[in-house]
């Protein structure tokens, strides 16, 4: 009886698969934990470290992408002297500062607004929360286009409706062509495209408050504006700076909306830093200065969005 | 290690056999790129003749106009191998003589027999020469084109229009042959009912992102006098870019654009130029030769009803240059299939087919053929238009030198900053600051 059971097991074990890492000899579980992960370090060297430390490179020569043939020399700080002393290049941050601003503010006061109404959980509010979302869901190309064709000043229904409420003639004026209207035109197309994004994220904090803490406000008789100020609004707070942080760093990049409607001009009137980027990088050929003004973007972003995170986490801490 | 040597060789047999495979596939295929036009359409009309001759099979690669440049400069400077063949724009030519991305072609129009001088002088400098006025070939001309302008003749032609502009302005309406006509016909037309709906003066170019506003202003520069250098290829731009006549010409182009352009046309090229006529909305408007043919066959607006007149003149007579020559791209796996096709394009007879088709052919068998002035009703300002043709820099940095052109004249035109004398005061440092960086000022 014995000799059968044991026999059985013998079989069974025989049968049993062995474990890999048993199986390949000398490998430990921590070079077993480095196979796994090497692909992914060497991927994340090839595809982002790599390029930065190459733009990095690029940006102290005069190197130029369609002149392969020319020797590369080195020129010290000049890109970098050259970039920071462009009247051009001021201008377009200066035009990314004005939408990154007042895009955030928009879309901040918006989809709070927004999120707070959809929290009341009143009729047909799961309704209304995928119609408020729609824009968010579309592609950027197809909500460029949609909105040139919206603000064309004869056929576009956006000066009609303005027309309508102003009484200005419809084809006096033009969101896409106006030095003073076509910021504006591309801000409004941004907020309305976004904003869900921003409600989303404000819904999610306005969600995580306990109820408790309104029932507690409740039996102190506080009033209702007491408690938004005194525990809706810091309780959602960091969701609030997180929403600000995700869209500011977006539309510091603003690139596909400000080529679809205006492809930066009238002028230079919405020339963003990322298309003044691209034409010195793709148009013009200037892959050194490129780099230069890509690095500075990239410490200007990376350095601001450090000091809002260390802002963040107190405001989290509180 | 003999393990790892045969491991190695048969790698490197297999890469061989890999990678020539496809060249055996391609060996009887070529890949011809270009922009995406109606002239494309008769070209691969017109290649099917090359196919029935030599057994190749084309392919076509052809790109819409507002990504041309990007797409096949990128394809260029990444040494891709898409093309065989390239009809690039003029522009290029210098770019791609000295970075090696065409094929010098004067041993091979030796060898075969192909003269230049059986091409349109102003063709063959434009299209296929770098340095300009050497006799150094990249390119054999493939495409006349230049900037011009086409009309609604029948409106022109009503009694009651044509006799208030006379009682107006004291001539007979007709096709405007300077600038200071053009901007009086474009006034006239301008917020008039025609056929019942509101019409515009004028359609031009204020295109910001490629080069519209450039190639449209410059066809009022010309004719004012804007010249590139004082001295040719000494860079000298000072009193030439920026000359009171320069100046002249560019207020005159934004005269036009402020006067007689539909609402919303701020950011216009090629195709909201045929839009808006083709809609009807504007008496006259600023095109390619390249679409006349397919203009004047519009059931709409074409046969009777369409004029066309050559770029007005003011103190000289000129037009914008367009059209493109056809290249070899260095690059090519198929280099003698390439050549086969310049070859069989030079010939005096498939130029004939190719202007019947609608490809501007500048062979001098075409175009001093008797017949030739009847042969379009746009025939004869095609001849006059390229023997005034004038082109903007072929310079290895004519994308630098276009970039700041289009920002200086649309922030002038279109955004109202500054004066003409200050955008072309401000071009002439944009230029200047580029050609010392290439090392020749």
């Amino acid at each position: 009886m014995t000799d059968t059971s044991s026999s059985l097991l013998g079989k069974a074990a025989k049968a049993t698969p062995a474990p890999i890492a048993s199986r390949i000899r000398g490998i430990s579980d921590r070079s077993m934990a480095w196979l796994f992960i090497t692909p992914a370090i060497a991927l994340l060297l090839a595809i982002n470290i790599f390029p930065l430390i190459w733009a990095i490179y690029l940006s102290f020569t005069n190197f130029r992408a369609n002149r392969p043939n020319a020797p590369i020399e080195g020129v010290g700080l000049s890109n970098y002297s050259r970039v920071l002393n462009d009247p051009n290049i001021w201008q377009a941050m200066q035009t990314t500062a004005h939408f990154v601003f007042w895009t955030i503010l928009l879309q901040t006061l918006i989809g709070f607004s927004l999120a707070y109404l959809i929290d009341r959980k009143f009729r047909g509010h799961a309704f209304w929360t995928t119609v408020i979302l729609v824009p968010m869901m579309l592609s950027p190309a197809v909500v460029g286009n949609f909105w040139r064709f919206l603000y064309q000043p004869q056929i576009g229904l956006f000066n009609y409706i303005v027309s309508f409420i102003t009484g200005i003639p419809p084809s006096s004026f033009e969101m896409l062509g106006s030095v003073p209207l076509s910021p504006w035109a591309i801000i409004i197309v941004d907020t309305w495209m976004w904003t869900p994004y921003v409600m989303l994220i404000c819904l999610a904090g306005l969600r995580s408050i306990p109820d408790y803490i309104y029932e507690a406000a409740e039996v102190d008789r506080a009033s209702l504006w007491r408690q938004f100020w005194s525990i809706t609004l810091p309780m959602a707070l960091p969701f609030i700076m997180l929403a600000v942080l995700f869209r500011g760093i977006e539309n510091f990049k603003m690139f596909d909306m400000v080529t679809l409607l205006t492809g930066g001009g009238p002028g230079s009137t919405t020339e963003v830093a990322s298309i003044t980027l691209k034409r010195e990088a793709f148009e013009s050929w200037r892959t050194g200065r490129a780099s230069a003004f890509a690095i500075i973007l990239f410490v200007a972003v990376f350095g601001l969005a450090n000091i809002y995170v260390k802002a963040l986490n107190k405001v989290k801490q509180r | 290690m003999k393990t790892i040597k045969q491991a190695l060789l048969g790698a490197t047999s297999a890469l061989v056999l890999f990678t020539a495979a496809p060249n055996l596939a391609k060996a009887d295929e070529l890949t011809l790129c270009w922009a995406a036009w109606d002239p494309a359409n008769a070209l691969v009309e017109l290649s099917k003749d090359f196919t029935a001759q030599s057994g190749t099979t084309m392919k076509f690669e052809f790109v819409p106009w507002p990504n041309f440049a990007d797409r096949i400069l990128n394809e260029l400077n990444s040494g891709g191998k898409l093309c065989d063949l390239l009809i690039g724009d003029s522009q290029w030519l210098g770019g791609s003589a000295e970075n090696g991305y065409y094929v010098k072609l004067n041993d091979f129009f030796d060898k075969e027999g192909i003269k230049m001088s059986d091409f349109a002088d102003a063709a063959v400098n434009a299209y296929a020469t770098w340095p300009k006025g050497t006799p150094n070939y990249w390119a054999l001309p493939a495409m006349g084109d230049a900037n011009a302008w086409f009309y609604r003749k029948d409106w022109f032609a009503k009694p009651e229009i044509q006799a208030e502009f006379k009682q107006k302005y004291g001539r007979d309406l007709a096709a405007p042959a300077t600038w200071d006509e053009l901007k009086q016909v474009a006034e006239f037309f301008n917020g008039r009912k025609m056929d019942g709906k509101k019409v515009y003066g004028a359609a031009i170019f204020t295109e910001r992102a490629s080069e519209g506003i450039t190639m449209g202003a410059s066809s009022a520069l010309y004719p004012y006098g804007f010249k590139y250098e004082n001295t040719p290829g000494k860079y000298d731009m000072e009193g030439a870019v920026n000359s009171p006549d320069a100046v002249a010409g560019l207020e005159a182009y934004k005269a036009l654009y402020k006067c007689c352009t539909p609402p919303g046309y701020t950011d216009a090229y090629m195709g909201e130029s045929l839009d808006a006529f083709k809609s009807g909305q504007v008496a006259m408007a600023m095109n390619w030769f390249a679409f006349f043919p397919g203009l004047y066959k519009d059931e709409k607006v074409g046969g009777d009803k369409i004029g066309f007149f050559v770029n007005p003149k003011e103190k000289v007579a000129a037009s914008t240059l367009g059209g493109q020559g056809i290249s070899v791209v260095a690059n090519t796996d198929n280099m003698e299939g390439a050549l086969a096709y310049i070859k069989w394009f030079a010939q005096p007879d498939v130029q004939k087919k190719w202007w019947s088709l609608g490809g501007y052919a500048v062979h001098k068998a075409v175009l001093t053929d008797p017949s030739f002035p009847e042969s379009q009703p746009f025939a004869a300002d095609f001849l006059v238009a390229m023997n005034q043709v004038q082109d903007f820099w072929q310079e290895p940095s004519y994308a630098i030198l276009l970039q700041a052109m289009q920002k200086r004249l649309h922030d002038y035109v279109v955004a109202d900053k500054g004066t003409a004398k200050e955008a072309l005061d401000g071009l002439v440092n944009d230029w200047t600051e580029v050609f010392k960086d290439d090392g020749k000022l």
